[in-house]
């Protein structure tokens, strides 16, 4: 029940991401055919659909690292294909990505990994606060002790834990999430999904959470929308879609 | 025909990814630190390699030479004709072709792993322009480092010999350095110098475009650094040409 009235008061909030008709193709291959989707400000939504459907080209398009070949595609009110080198930059700031594989950049140790962001946006960021800002944040993933670390001494866990340090450590007001409980134990999974929560508390950020782990998705979400053939098939809670009888729903609920 | 093509498209690609480089070079921000890092990383730890093969190159090509000058008797000449080949042809392309294998190899299989593994894409989100920061600052370190490199090589080349010399002949340092640089002038040196710019623009421009382009997958960063070594290595006996063509033009070789 907690999560329905949830998901009730997440509609009041403003959005902050909001996509009508996208539509993209590599060649002959229609990934994404006419996707609409509205993420409310600390909406944790999270996405499903099948492999190679084309969920991680969707979060790429959002953070501007592809570009659409139609369609319309608002984050926290600016229209990211009009938007300049410049301004796409200073959109990011306020969009964190985690990467599915954690992306920690092999030659650099885990502080210069979490610095990395922070001297590029330096308007955001008093430069004498860099090291107390960096030590926070990577206390509040429970990692203080790996800092001077490289991410090769780091295991999978450690590994997805930083990257998620360095995804909010410009406090960004929405933060995707490509997969970011694959490849892991279940229980190191869960301690990443509590992390995750626990960030959105603390942060109040909105989430868009591409996952294939169904406990993980119920646990997190407030809404779930299917993608089917390039399109947003289904929307609703965790508990509407797992009891649909609409075949190609209820075959991701098995 | 087909090969035509794609050797065609891919001569097109790499000279639009060498216009891209001179583009961005211009454009600040420069990245500074990680320049310097760069000129670290590819001069210091190739300096070993370079230098070993450097003194080895003027011991072997002593041993070798030194019996047919003597049936001449022109062994007086040794010095003179080791320091004129190492430093106008032998030292700038070995040391070229050394750095093609450990320096171009290692830049096309580490950009091709960042790419493989999404690190280029972390960057770009964090706000950064990851051709700038990645291959602009490669390409120069390696620019600049070669010729760098060449002259160490050269003089531990010239080194080796005068070793050989000195235990075969009794040939004192003094002597054999002197013979050295009684033949050796700027003509002989500036051109060789140049034309390693151009050998590490070379090396770079080729490691960072198979690299940064290579297809995904760890076969794609596995075929990166072998064509980076396979494309740079034959780049590089095609600049020489050109280089000692030229060379005879201003010089009359």
């Amino acid at each position: 029940m907690a999560n329905t009235l949830k998901a009730d008061e997440s509609l009041i909030m403003d959005p902050v991401i909001t996509i009508r008709d996208l539509r993209m193709s590599f060649g002959d291959n229609h990934v994404l055919q006419g996707f609409n989707l509205t993420l409310r400000d600390q909406e944790n939504l999270v996405l499903i659909g099948k492999s190679g459907s084309g969920k991680s080209v969707l979060l790429k398009c959002i953070i501007g690292l592809n570009t659409a070949d139609s369609g319309e595609l608002i984050v926290l009110g600016k229209k990211v294909a009009e938007l300049s080198q410049e301004e796409l930059n200073a959109l990011r700031a306020n969009v964190g990505f985690l990467f599915q594989g954690s992306a920690l950049y092999d030659s650099m140790t885990v502080r210069e990994n979490l610095e990395f962001p922070l001297r590029r946006h330096l308007d955001r960021v008093d430069p004498a606060r860099i090291d107390d800002l960096i030590l926070s944040t990577l206390e509040s993933v429970g990692l203080a002790k790996a800092i001077d670390l490289m991410p090769a001494e780091l295991s999978g866990g450690m590994k997805r834990r930083v990257a998620l340090a360095r995804t909010i450590i410009l406090r960004p007001k929405i933060i995707l999430y490509d997969e970011p409980t694959s490849g892991l134990d279940p229980i190191t999974a869960k301690e990443i999904a509590q992390l995750i929560l626990d960030i959105q508390d603390k942060y109040q950020t909105a989430s868009l959470i591409i996952t294939h782990d169904l406990d993980f998705a119920r646990s997190i979400s407030q809404h779930i929308v299917l993608l089917v053939d390039g399109v947003d098939y289904a929307m609703g809670s965790y508990d509407e879609l797992s009891t649909s009888s609409d075949p190609s729903i209820s075959a991701f609920f098995k | 025909m087909e090969a035509l093509k794609i050797f065609l498209a891919e001569t097109g690609a790499l000279t639009r990814f060498c216009f891209q480089f001179f583009r961005e070079l211009f454009h600040p921000p420069f990245e500074f630190r990680e320049f310097l890092r760069q000129c670290y990383l590819l001069g210091n730890k190739s300096i070993f390699l370079v230098t070993i093969t450097g003194f080895i190159m003027g011991v072997v090509l002593t041993l070798q030479t030194r019996p047919t000058m003597m049936e001449f008797g022109a062994e007086a000449y040794m010095p003179a004709m080791i320091g004129i080949s190492v430093v106008r042809e032998i030292g700038p392309m070995i040391t070229a072709l050394i750095c093609a294998g450990k320096i171009g190899s290692s830049i096309g299989a580490e950009l091709g792993s960042m790419k493989v593994t999404e690190q280029i894409d972390a960057m770009e989100v964090s706000g950064t322009n990851p051709y700038r920061f990645l291959v602009v600052t490669r390409i120069l370190a390696v620019t600049l480092m070669l010729p760098l490199l060449v002259i160490a090589a050269d003089a531990v080349s010239l080194f080796g010999s005068f070793l050989m010399e000195h235990i075969k002949g009794q040939v004192s340092f003094t002597l054999f350095f002197s013979k050295v640089f009684e033949v050796l002038s700027f003509g002989d040196l500036i051109p060789s110098i140049i034309k390693s710019f151009f050998f590490g623009f070379a090396i770079g421009l080729v490691g960072c475009y198979k690299g940064y382009t290579s297809s995904k997958g760890t076969a794609g960063v596995g075929r990166a650094a072998n064509s980076a070594v396979v494309v740079a290595s034959l780049l590089l006996f095609v600049l020489d040409f050109a280089a000692v063509l030229i060379t005879d033009i201003f010089y009359d070789l």
